[in-house]
């Protein structure tokens, strides 16, 4: 450590990775076994990362339960993004798969076990054998805790490569010279305060998804979209941000999941009337009709006056019908929910539901190496040198306007070990940091020291609550022209109120109240994104539904967007439709 | 680990590092544990604190159980600060 730069300490590494969920500890893990030298920086304890919620599994083409190959995982996984995800990285994607379960055991991954002793796999929506056929059973799980038991793995691996893991520090932003090199970044210590330089010859960023956009979600507190913010910050853009899931029935204001398993039990949904109305909505499939398909028809129950409770802003799950025997043994996860979270037993009362921001589709834009890539010039994109980006924060893209079930632990597998392999090319090439000249720190600190006005102004409480709620209203489930440039207004209204807030605690030791409002810059940047993305994009694809362009569009808009935060410009590239070595997946209609 | 000061500059101190232990990598033991902390930490005995410094030092699966009411603390102390946690959820 040194104290060279004004006054405020230094460190250097090869490598810095911003996040120590899957994707970080993957990559990181690779650089050190490379004999690299590599820094953490996590904001909350490592293990504490939003990848230990993720419960269902990693999907691999083992072909341990049913027949399965990796091209028939690819053709789901192009379908399932609704054309939108990138073949080459898709196809990369699913043939590394199979090895890297294997590797995830051999790392200590506990993945349960057939009586055979091979590994486990469990059947998931969106997966088919054949190219469309039989249901397949591709999801390998470690029981219901396979994210933990990946998180846990990777994190004692890279104790044990000697990965310099710094716990509880929130990066600010990123460090670039004048010719874009990106130098590392400037991050704060919560404990005691204080700012310290991480200088790096690479950085990568592992900062996770950005679910706290919405009130209701399903994501930790965490999620908060600080990679995006500072990539926003640093002149790159974010990709494809209009693409957000949602799960249809998520615990009203309060967000924590209510599986599928609750309808496919036999439990339905009902409005203010008591009417079931997802007989309206799909006569058929009732209940049981497509994720987005549920969630429009609540989202416009609640937005046509039928929303139960005071406010009129739900509607109610009912699961009173049913024997109480089949609650209690089939659905005991649900039940614990409903009760901890809803103050209700399901065996009694119907639980209140709403739509539930889920996971982020869109990210920085990188190559398939994980690469941070722009375009030039209106020409080709490049690479930013020294950036790189993995797991939901990242957009490859594999997951494209929809993410699969299974795909995103995968996801931040694959490309967390590409990224290292890419890095230590770089290394490779790259003996010397690059000076770090005084005017790069400055820029960082002064958005840093904007926190230490003082005087009366808006809370970070109230204006991140008045955002989530802006969000939730305007660019949820149910988007239409007028409705998003309303909320859009709104969002900027937001970003002006903003200039206007001001800490009350202004204490050193792990005030939580400057790391939310540092946050809340992340979120609304990232809101004004998504918003101005949403509001571009005339046609309903994947998860991004347009009421008023009810179809695909791949005429117009089978592309990638880019949006900037100078001018909020909006620009487009081409989805990679050519795979590396088998046949493209041409469009066709997305049929179930 | 953490001393437990009867005097209150180290009560908000404590305070402030354990309100950022409550965020964790799930939703769930997010909203169980900053609303308990928000409510409930300043009543708190000095032995309750500590069992809830501890109770926190456990993995995200583990607390999970513990505050779905599915699995017990075996230390009483931290048995009766989950059932406060509960209680208040």
């Amino acid at each position: 450590m040194s104290h060279a730069n004004y006054g405020i300490a230094k460190h250097r590494f090869d490598t810095l990775v911003i996040g120590a969920g899957g994707g970080g500890l993957r990559a990181a893990l690779q650089l050190a076994q490379a004999e690299a030298t590599v820094a953490v920086v996590s904001k909350v304890f490592p293990t504490r990362s939003h990848t230990v919620a993720a419960q269902g599994g990693m999907n691999a083409a083992l072909a341990n339960v049913s027949p399965d190959n990796w091209h028939w995982h690819m053709y789901d996984t192009v379908k399932g993004s609704d054309y939108l995800g990138d073949q080459d990285a898709i196809e990369y994607m699913c043939r590394a798969a199979s090895r890297l379960v294997i590797e995830l055991e051999h790392m200590g991954v506990p993945f349960s076990r057939l009586d055979n002793g091979k590994i486990y796999q469990r059947p998931f929506g969106g997966q088919s054998q054949n190219f469309g056929g039989a249901q397949a059973a591709r999801t390998c799980a470690a029981a219901d805790r396979t994210g933990h038991a990946i998180l846990h793995s990777l994190y004692q691996q890279n104790i044990r490569a000697k990965t310099h893991f710094f716990d509880e520090f929130f990066a600010v932003d990123l460090l670039l010279d004048d010719e874009g090199y990106v130098l590392g970044a400037l991050v704060l210590e919560i404990e005691t305060g204080e700012p310290l330089i991480i200088e790096a010859k690479t950085t990568l960023l592992a900062t996770g998804g950005v679910g706290q956009l919405f009130r209701t979600n399903t994501n930790a507190a965490i999620n908060t979209g600080d990679g995006m913010g500072m990539a926003l910050r640093a002149g790159i853009p974010v990709q494809d941000m209009e693409f957000f899931q949602f799960h249809p029935t998520g615990i009203a204001g309060k967000g924590m999941l209510m599986s599928e398993g609750a309808r496919g039990e036999g439990g339905y949904l009902i409005n203010k009337d008591g009417e079931r109305f997802m007989e309206r909505y799909a006569p058929q499939a009732k209940d049981l009709a497509s994720r987005d398909v549920v969630s429009r028809a609540i989202a416009t129950e609640v937005r046509e006056g039928r929303g139960c409770g005071e406010k009129g802003d739900y509607v109610l799950l009912k699961l009173d019908h049913l024997d109480p025997e089949v609650i209690m043994k089939r659905l005991p996860g649900i039940r614990d929910m409903a009760m901890t979270f809803a103050h209700v037993d399901p065996i009694d009362k119907p639980i209140p539901v709403f739509p539930t921001a889920h996971y982020t589709m869109g990210g920085i834009p990188t190559d398939r190496f994980g690469q941070v890539v722009v375009p030039v010039n209106q020409g080709a994109a490049e690479p930013v040198p020294g950036l790189y980006a993995v797991g939901e924060c990242a957009c490859v893209s594999v997951h494209g306007a929809n993410r699969l079930g299974g795909n995103s632990l995968l996801d931040i597998v694959v490309f967390g070990r590409a990224a290292g392999n890419k890095i230590t090319e770089y290394l490779g090439e790259s003996r010397y940091h690059r000076p770090m000249g005084r005017q790069y720190v400055d820029k960082a600190l002064g958005h840093l020291a904007r926190w230490d006005k003082r005087g009366k102004g808006e809370s970070v409480g109230a204006l991140r609550d008045a955002l989530q709620r802006t969000m939730e209203h305007y660019c949820g489930v149910f988007r239409i022209e007028n409705v998003l440039a309303e909320g859009l207004a709104k969002v900027l209204e937001i970003e002006k109120r903003l200039e206007d807030v001001r800490l009350q605690d202004h204490s050193k030791i792990f005030n939580t109240a400057r790391i939310e409002a540092l946050e809340l810059e992340n979120l609304v940047s990232l809101a004004v994104a998504t918003v101005t993305s949403a509001l571009a994009r005339q046609e309903s694809r994947g998860a991004h539904t347009r009421i008023d362009y009810p179809d695909r569009d791949d005429e117009r808009w089978l592309k990638h967007t880019l949006f900037y935060r100078e001018g909020r410009r909006l620009d487009y590239k081409p989805v990679t439709t050519k795979p590396l070595t088998v046949d493209s997946f041409p469009p066709k209609p997305r049929v179930y | 680990m953490a001393t437990f000061e009867q005097n209150p500059e180290a009560s908000d101190a404590q305070r402030a590092r354990l309100a950022w232990q409550c965020r964790r990598g799930m939703k769930e033991l997010d909203l169980l544990l900053q609303s308990f902390l928000d409510a409930l930490f300043d009543g708190l005995s000095q032995n309750e604190r500590r069992a809830f410094d501890l109770l926190l030092r456990y993995p995200d699966p583990v607390l999970l159980e513990y505050l779905m009411g599915r699995m017990v603390p075996v230390d009483r102390e931290m048995a009766d600060v989950v059932l406060k946690i509960r209680r208040n959820g």
